[in-house]
């Protein structure tokens, strides 16, 4: 199929629908508009069911019915909206349930701004509910990489009876690029669910609970999360690496975010800063293993989000002091340029005398960052 | 090579519809491309922009600080992209609606009647149009040609005779930023 010209929150729901969603429930908010709208439509056309609930709250229970009843369900908000969605994401992984969430961050706390931001990221990686859960988070720095992920997060949420988080931002949604789209998934093809409630007619009842009052019996539940919880993270942690091989430092971050920084990247390579790029994919399962191998050669990370610093923490606990980790953001809906981080970059890279060769490679510089 | 492009005007002047088009014919030709619209609280009468990258390589980011090139549809467009375009560039402007002038020295400034010019095709909105051809014109990034190709692929091109009005349109810009460039270089060699 041909490329398409289309705005990140309309491939967003061309991709579900692809990967055999048919459910969306929702409540409009700024800046993902787009993606309601575009499901009020398209689900119409494949036979699916769309609503515009009165609330988020409404929304979020919505999804835990139909994901009970067996369907490909989504939903999607920006930050204030999924705040409000938290119990129902804890409800969902409390009685795995698959589903997913979309989140097309915009500036906090409170009300906020429109503007893109990834100030959400503790609150999606550490389950931002009540309980000791995780959701998958997925974080996506173009168009195409929307799509892919999206139709992966469908993939994930059933395989693992798991709800996955598409953590995007304002841009990734609001802006239009080329994508290209994989052939419809045949819903007969899908995997069989065999825990499904559609009626007990002929067979034993079933029942989806999440109150489990004997607190032996919810700790083995907990345990059960546990070890899933281990499995998704041994089989789906996902990064990306660009110009590692001979990099002296290197730049951590994900979504609009890594692209900036890739741009950046291009520029002081043109003047011989051998800087390169790790991007994680998968914000949870945070790709630690990967990062930790990197820190024994790389000895400087500088860690860049549009926040305040939320993931340099889990970059911290991942090279555990066997790296320098230095931070840079941009909090409020600011999207730095690639220059800004351009000049960041040349800034530490030779405050750092990475420019040196020899030990200096590894010396340390400043106490601590 | 990597140009940014920014379109601003009044909401309803077709401002983002302009965006498309260039985003929409660059990919159309192989390009990398990304175009991101200014969202929110815009209405008709507000003022409207949008940015459009178009590059053979991977694109880093879809912001531009300094853009390349800047087509201002009205005046306050004007006053708030005068000082942001890099030295060199090219400012494509519609002098039916704006007065001011650009006090700047290191621009190639493109002044095109767009709106009069789509008045006496008989269709006000297709002012937009008219400034894309003189985009194609004075800027060369895309040619004609591909611009008119790709038009029959949007909204200006699902009826027969409104992509013809429109493809009208395109050379009519064309030709005026043509004879604005001519005139502007025969005023310099003098």
């Amino acid at each position: 199929m041909a490329r398409q010209l289309m705005r990140g929150n309309h491939a967003l729901g061309e991709a579900a629908v692809r990967a055999g969603c048919r459910y969306y429930f929702g409540y409009p908010i700024t800046p993902q508009n787009e993606v309601p709208e575009y499901m009020s439509g398209r689900l119409l056309e494949v036979g699916g069911t769309f609503v515009q609930a009165e609330s988020e709250l409404a929304s979020i229970n919505m999804v835990i019915g139909a994901s009970m009843a067996g369907g490909r369900v989504m939903t999607s908000s920006s930050s204030p909206g999924i705040s409000l969605k938290q119990e129902g994401i804890s409800y969902l992984a409390g009685l795995e349930l698959p589903a997913v969430i979309v989140n097309m961050t915009r500036g906090g706390p409170g009300l906020g701004n429109i503007a893109p931001a990834q100030s959400d990221y503790f609150q999606a990686t550490r389950g931002g509910g009540h309980g000791d859960y995780r959701c998958i988070v997925l974080a996506p720095a173009s168009c195409q990489e929307l799509c892919d992920l999206t139709i992966k997060a469908f993939d994930l949420a059933d395989k693992y009876r798991n709800p996955v988080m598409i953590l995007g931002d304002g841009m990734i949604g609001q802006m239009m690029e080329p994508v290209e789209f994989p052939e419809m998934t045949d819903l007969a093809s899908l995997p069989a669910k065999d825990w499904t409630l559609t009626g007990a007619a002929g067979r034993p009842q079933r029942t989806i609970l999440s109150l489990l009052l004997d607190p032996k019996v919810l700790e083995n539940h907990n345990y059960k999360l546990v070890r899933k919880y281990d499995a998704v993270t041994l089989a789906e942690t996902d990064w990306d690496t660009y110009l590692c091989e001979d990099a002296r430092l290197v730049i951590v971050a994900f979504g609009t975010s890594a692209r900036i920084a890739k741009g950046a990247i291009k520029r002081v390579r043109e003047m011989g800063l051998k800087v390169g790029l790790f991007r994680p994919k998968s914000l949870w399962p945070f790709p630690t293993k990967p990062l930790e191998e990197l820190s024994r050669v790389v000895r400087h990370l500088l860690v860049f989000e549009m926040n305040s610093g939320q993931m340099v923490e889990d970059v911290r606990l991942a090279v555990n002091g066997q790296a320098q980790v230095h931070f840079y953001g941009r909090p409020g809906g600011v999207v730095p340029t690639p220059e800004e981080i351009a000049h960041q970059i040349s800034h530490y890279y030779y405050g750092a005398h990475l420019n040196e060769d020899g030990p200096s490679r590894a010396r340390l510089v400043g106490g601590l960052s | 090579m990597t140009i940014k492009s920014v379109f601003a005007g009044f909401g309803g002047q077709g401002v983002l519809m302009m965006g498309y088009m260039l985003a929409l014919t660059a990919m159309r030709q192989g390009k990398n491309v990304t175009y991101l619209p200014s969202y929110g609280a815009e209405v008709r009468g507000g003022t409207a922009n949008c940015t459009v990258v178009v590059s053979d390589d991977e694109i880093a980011s879809p912001v531009a600080s300094s853009p390349d090139i800047a087509v201002v549809m009205n005046n306050p467009s004007l006053l708030k992209y005068a000082n942001l375009v890099r030295p060199g560039g090219i400012m494509l402007v519609n002098s039916t609606l704006v007065g001011s002038v650009v006090n700047r020295q290191d621009l190639n400034v493109v002044k095109v009647p767009a709106t009069d010019l789509a008045h006496e095709l008989g269709e006000d909105r297709s002012a937009n149009v008219v400034m894309m051809g003189a985009f194609a014109q004075a800027t060369g990034v895309l040619s004609l040609e591909a611009f008119s190709e790709a038009l029959a692929e949007t909204n200006l091109g699902k009826k027969p005779k409104v992509l013809e009005l429109n493809r009208h349109a395109l050379q009519v810009g064309a030709d005026s930023a043509r004879q604005a460039l001519e005139a502007a270089r025969s005023a310099a060699s003098k």
